[in-house]
């Protein structure tokens, strides 16, 4: 039982020599001065970097089985190089790409599909945007914008997708589209005229949308029907947790940035820190911090478990998405405050974590939406008796 | 993960089973239990054998326990929580052979209960400003002073006692660690009621109280000291898995309002409750991950997160039970200490005015705040007016 208890936190040497790789990878060529070079970039990404922490360091295929270029190791080590690329802010299909298309083909039970695409794309050799759509924190079939026809064995789609992001710089892109009553899942290559992916001008310069509009665009079906569903719900699961894990990351390099400021910053000839109205506001940041923490491991060791109970999974991932973005957002708000004015500053870098703050918050679902969640699958759909029993 | 060595663990299980051997669980006394227990080795395993220990590692003392447990018994510390947890280790560390020959047992036993006499009405967060006195008389010490929250004092035979030897020196060199006689002259022990009608505390009065200087634990004036290795020793053996004895847990009072009153259900209730069971799953699930972090690491200051979190949180609790109970929460069942709630509604309302205490008790959260800021964020120490200065000229209230 203790060690049952144990076993969401268990330490892992290779996860932790992972981390070490993607921070100094990140310490070097993901500096302050560069996220702010490729945060002036019309695209918003550098497929430069993108490629060498895909094929250089092997970091964005973790999850993804060993016959498809990936490590086989579980969402745990992916949420390891999510918190990384939090910490630095890297702007990058980090959402699209690893958290949401990798996810997603990993799903699928078509060999010849995933083989296709996966390699490329967990290479860094191809970027992609994932164009279903969400609603309330959960995969939404009635929003679903896009139609698919059949004609001569091929199929094109049609419609259009706003706000897809990492879209402007995807090379394919994974789209839900009505195939008659139905949803199916379709990859649809960017390169061709019937796309027409347009930029949209958005708070976070580090994270970028396009709108997205199909015109008989050529697609390749990759899910039909109840297993289309099934991918979708799950890749906006694994998503959600990945986002939550970049939430941790980018919340704990905040933290530590705020605090050193408030070793150092001198008023009233002592340390701001030394005042208790300020120290006292660190210490609540940091006890949010580590319990979003626990969320958040916890539901990737949940999203690991290969377990059949989906409400289980679901309430997990809902708990643990609706901290991170509370906490995230919460350690943003203070350390502007407690940076004063140099924090409104556009040179510091404060304002960047605010921004993505609020845009990750926005996204797969507010807090207000997984705490709804959380409420339907605790109070309105079961038992509190047996939600008390099954967490002890 | 603790790796506890499995042949030193099934050894423990065996002797602990041996010790109870021959003994009618059902029949027998407590007391006499407990004893075999002490005898054994059993109490504390990590003491000098003869001494109640075996000398093999703490971690060992939850092999102990559960068979012990598993046999239906209650674990001899929960009666006699001071004793086990704070005198004990404190004496087997500073005390003479004699002392211990004299007191160990009847501790272990649970027949000589034990109290702690460290806080006053002066001293609270700042312990070490305490202004009980005990000045050096023949082969004895005369003790003046008052203490406060002294849980147990009215039953206890012994308590450990800080006091002032030197009001010249500053504040945390100029205490002295003793056992006192709660039977002699000059002790008065009176029950201090609290805002909920109970009395789970004590005053406790010393007025010319001798003490032989045999009862000294440590030096003079390392009083600080040896409180402080005992309080770390109480500390890391909550982490024992029959550590503390859970409280009831506040989240399960407020949905079991939730199960039997439908009437009382509304939307912001339901959105309260869910934010209140967030918090506590994040709250279990931090818990369990510090719990796997020390084992490997150690333990550090994780220990202060916990218990600013769980105080905050029962109190949230316990107030959304009252806005649920509306109306019913005006009611209580009695103030009368000694006729105990009859509703599961008055047991809450009970619990509510007893949680004001969860934020002040064992630290409260603004020294809490302090340790984590301090200690775990590596944030500068607040300014401090008293520490260089001989106590008798530190500002008091």
């Amino acid at each position: 039982m203790t060690q049952n208890k144990a076993a969401p936190f268990a330490r892992n040497s290779d996860l932790e020599n992972m981390r070490e790789v993607v921070r100094s990878f990140c310490a070097d060529c993901v500096s302050e001065a560069e996220v702010r070079r490729i945060m002036g970039t019309k695209t918003g990404t550098d497929p430069a970097i993108w490629k060498r922490i895909g094929g250089e360091i092997g970091a964005l295929g973790l999850a993804a089985p060993e016959d498809f270029g990936g490590l086989g190791l579980g969402v745990q080590a992916q949420a390891v190089v999510a918190e990384e690329l939090g910490a630095a802010l890297l702007p990058g299909p980090v959402l699209g790409t690893l958290a949401l298309a990798i996810p997603a083909l990993c799903s699928l039970t078509d060999h010849d599909v995933k083989r296709r695409f996966l390699p490329a794309l967990i290479a860094g050799d191809r970027r992609a945007a994932f164009a279903v759509p969400e609603s309330g924190g959960r995969f939404s079939a009635v929003a679903v914008d896009v139609d698919a026809r059949l004609v001569d064995d091929r199929w094109s789609v049609h419609g259009s997708f706003d706000n897809l992001v990492d879209g402007a710089a995807a090379d394919v892109l994974i789209v839900a589209a009505k195939t008659g009553d139905d949803v199916s899942l379709f990859a649809v290559e960017t390169g061709g005229n019937a796309v027409n992916s347009r930029p949209i001008s958005v708070l976070d310069l580090t994270r970028r949308q396009a709108s997205v509009t199909f015109a008989g665009a050529r697609a390749e079906l990759l899910a039909r029907g109840a297993e289309a569903e099934k991918v979708c719900m799950r890749s906006f699961q694994v998503g959600a947790t990945l986002l939550a894990a970049e939430q941790i990351g980018a919340s704990d390099r905040l933290l530590s940035m705020t605090v050193e400021y408030l070793k150092t910053r001198v008023q009233f000839g002592r340390a701001i820190g030394s005042f208790q109205a300020l120290k006292h506001r660190a210490a609540d940041l940091l006890v949010a911090l580590e319990q979003a923490r626990s969320a958040g491991r916890y539901a990737v060791w949940r999203l690991d478990a290969h377990e059949d109970d989906d409400r289980e999974i679901q309430r997990a991932v809902s708990l643990a998405k609706a901290l991170c973005s509370d906490v995230f957002y919460q350690i943003a708000v203070a350390s502007i405050q407690l940076h004063g004015g140099i924090g409104f500053v556009w040179e510091h870098p404060v304002h960047l974590y605010f921004k993505r703050a609020v845009t990750d918050a926005a996204l797969l679902g507010t807090a207000q939406h997984h705490r709804e969640i959380v409420a339907e699958l605790l109070l309105d759909h079961c038992a509190p008796e047996r939600i008390l029993a099954a967490a002890e | 993960m603790t790796t506890v060595d499995q042949d030193a663990s099934d050894r423990v299980r065996g002797i602990a089973r041996a010790a109870l051997d021959g003994l009618d669980l059902k029949t027998v006394k407590s007391r006499e239990i407990y004893g075999a227990w002490f005898d054994s080795g059993l109490a504390w395993i990590h003491f000098p054998t003869g001494r109640g220990g075996l000398d093999l590692p703490r971690d060992l003392q939850n092999s102990a326990d559960d068979v012990l447990v598993a046999a239906g018994v209650e674990l001899p510390r929960l009666a006699n929580k001071i004793g086990y947890g704070i005198a004990a280790p404190t004496l087997v560390a500073y005390g003479q052979p004699e002392l211990l020959d004299r007191l160990l047992r009847p501790l272990a036993t649970g027949e000589e209960v034990w109290c702690q006499l460290f806080s006053e009405p002066g001293a609270g967060s700042d312990l070490a400003g305490l202004a009980t006195t005990a000045v050096r008389t023949g082969d004895g010490w005369c003790v003046n002073g008052q203490k406060v929250w002294s849980s147990q004092a009215h039953r206890a035979r012994w308590g450990v006692l800080l006091a002032r030897t030197d009001p010249g020196l500053p504040k945390h060199k100029g205490l002295t660690y003793f056992v006192v006689d709660m039977t002699a002259p000059g002790v008065e022990v009176r029950p201090l009621r609290q805002m909920t009608g109970q009395s789970e505390f004590n005053e406790v009065f010393l007025n010319d109280v001798f003490i032989p200087d045999s009862q000294r634990l440590g030096a003079i004036g390392e009083g600080w000291r040896v409180a402080r290795t005992t309080l770390a020793n109480e500390r890391s053996s909550m982490g024992n898995r029959h550590g503390g004895g859970a409280a009831p847990s506040a989240i399960e009072d407020a949905f079991d309002l939730w199960r039997r009153h439908p009437e009382r259900r509304t939307p912001l209730m339901r959105d309260r409750l869910t934010q209140l069971w967030m918090r506590a799953e994040a709250h279990r699930l931090t818990c369990d991950r510090f719990a796997a972090e020390a084992a490997v690491a150690g333990p550090g200051h994780e220990g202060s997160i916990m218990k600013l979190v769980s105080a905050e949180l029962n109190q949230a609790a316990y107030e959304w039970c009252v806005d649920f109970l509306g109306t019913l929460a005006t009611r209580y069942d009695s103030y009368d200490s000694e006729s105990p709630p009859e509703t599961k509604e008055g047991l809450i309302m009970q619990r509510f005015l007893r949680s004001r205490a969860n934020t002040i008790e064992g630290g409260t959260s603004e020294i809490l705040r302090n340790i984590i800021a301090e200690r775990m964020l590596d944030l500068p120490a607040e300014a401090r007016v008293d520490l260089d200065v001989p106590w008798r000229e530190v500002r008091r209230s």
